[in-house]
């Protein structure tokens, strides 16, 4: 019984100790970011491997995702007869909800992980500690780069799978439904506002950005120099940036609808 | 034998590395084109910035006793065209009348006694201002104010009154 207590005591303490150690993590990488913008091929570099690496899973899921809201929502508004709408349920659910949300989800565990294992095993190699020895900061070579390599590359990822997303419902709707493409805009253009929907879906991936990217170098920086703590930390890495997205989402979310 | 392998693979990664540079930038550049691509195309195509004209505008203003569910943004309308939008709604303290302002596109002229009247497009539609065209030859301009308006029909008190005639004619049918 006290030893119960006593591992949810050393739980409680283990999180709180992971939580304040990140923080500082984070602002220890934003006094350092000096050299990922001096130099600015090494985050360049990343951004190729965080975005342009995740392109192909973000473009393909958004058409795919935009699809099926499409015909799903062709199956409800049919029943009130409101199907020339579909545009404006597509449209709307993306750019506020599942572009951000979806994208960040996917980039966590497309680009976050392999953020986590790299780090995590250039930890394990002693290469960090072999670049401190030299007198380079790693986390200023190291960590900086990555992090503001996947800021920048959450908003474009997520408006990305928006735009694809927007097309493959435009494509049920116009294609399979036979809406006329006219109204299908239309509609989406007299209710789709930019400040309100589309500023505060940027806003959204931006902060999804910075959480995933912090998560993803803390863990990797944080790991066990072995080949089960890199297992670990990566495996981490999904399921803390997951609940994270979700939950700043709810966050965010209560704030853009009362602000509304 | 390993060390030889892991020496190759080493080697290799450097001249990948110096080949990488010119291909990952335009594969960077290509992916952020096609990023602000995508921003531009939902704030222009999906959202409602292109069609957003803030330059050529009057405004005009309209009083109601009772706006009912009209909102900032809500459209004018003129014999169902769009022709302007709601800019700002706010209560004349001394009146205790709601003012609202519209803001009208410049290439439509109203004539002076043009009526304006808050309604709804279906039973749960949006609420919208229909603008009734006079037949002054004066046009509004600038800072005017339509002073022929009709307020919105707020649903509860129609009820409220069909319920109150109701109950005042019962005792004489009975």
């Amino acid at each position: 019984m006290i030893n119960a207590i006593r591992r949810i005591g050393s739980r409680g303490i283990d999180t709180i100790w992971r939580a304040g150690a990140m923080a500082r993590f984070f602002w220890l990488v934003l006094l350092n970011s000096g050299m990922s913008f001096r130099r600015l091929h090494l985050t360049v570099r990343e951004i190729y491997f965080a975005g342009v690496m995740s392109l192909v899973i973000i473009m393909v899921s958004g058409l795919f995702v935009g699809m099926v809201l499409g015909l799903q929502g062709f199956e409800t508004l049919q029943k009130y007869g409101a199907e020339e709408t579909m545009g404006v349920l597509v449209a709307l659910s993306l750019v506020r909800e599942l572009g951000p949300v979806v994208t960040a989800l996917l980039f966590a565990s497309r680009a976050g992980s392999a953020i986590t294992a790299e780090i995590g095993l250039m930890k394990a190699t002693e290469q960090l500690k072999a670049m401190d020895m030299m007198a380079i900061d790693p986390i200023a070579r190291v960590v900086a780069p990555r992090f503001w390599a996947g800021v920048m590359s959450m908003p474009i990822l997520a408006a990305l799978f928006s735009a694809m997303g927007i097309f493959g419902g435009y494509i049920v709707a116009v294609a399979l439904v036979g809406i006329d493409p006219g109204v299908f805009w239309a509609n989406m253009q007299s209710a789709v506002d930019f400040r309100y929907d589309i500023w505060n879906g940027i806003i959204k991936s931006i902060a999804f950005g910075i959480a995933v990217s912090i998560i993803a170098t803390f863990e990797g920086f944080d790991a066990d120099p072995t080949a089960e703590g890199v297992s670990r930390a990566t495996t981490r890495t999904v399921v803390t940036s997951a609940l994270t997205v979700l939950a700043i989402d709810l966050i965010l979310t209560a704030f853009m609808i009362r602000g509304l | 034998m390993l060390q030889r392998l892991y020496a190759a693979a080493g080697v290799n990664e450097v001249i990948e590395e110096n080949m990488d540079r010119k291909t990952i930038d335009l594969w960077v550049g290509i992916f952020l084109t096609l990023g602000f691509g995508a921003l531009l195309f939902l704030a222009l195509k999906v959202g409602n910035l292109g069609s957003e004209r803030t330059g050529d505008v009057y405004t005009v203003e309209a009083r109601f006793e009772n706006i009912g569910g009209l909102k900032l943004k809500a459209p004018v309308k003129s014999a169902g065209v769009l022709v302007g939008r709601v800019t700002d709604i706010r209560l004349d303290a001394d009146k205790f009348q709601a003012v609202a302002t519209l803001s009208l596109d410049k290439r439509f002229g109203f004539p002076k006694d043009t009526g304006a009247s808050i309604l709804t497009s279906g039973l749960l539609g949006e609420v919208y201002i229909g603008l009734e065209a006079g037949g002054d030859d004066k046009k509004l301009v600038q800072g005017d104010r339509i002073t022929i308006t009709q307020s919105a029909v707020v649903l509860e008190r129609l009820i409220g009154q069909f319920m109150f005639n109701k109950a005042a004619e019962g005792p004489d049918k009975k």
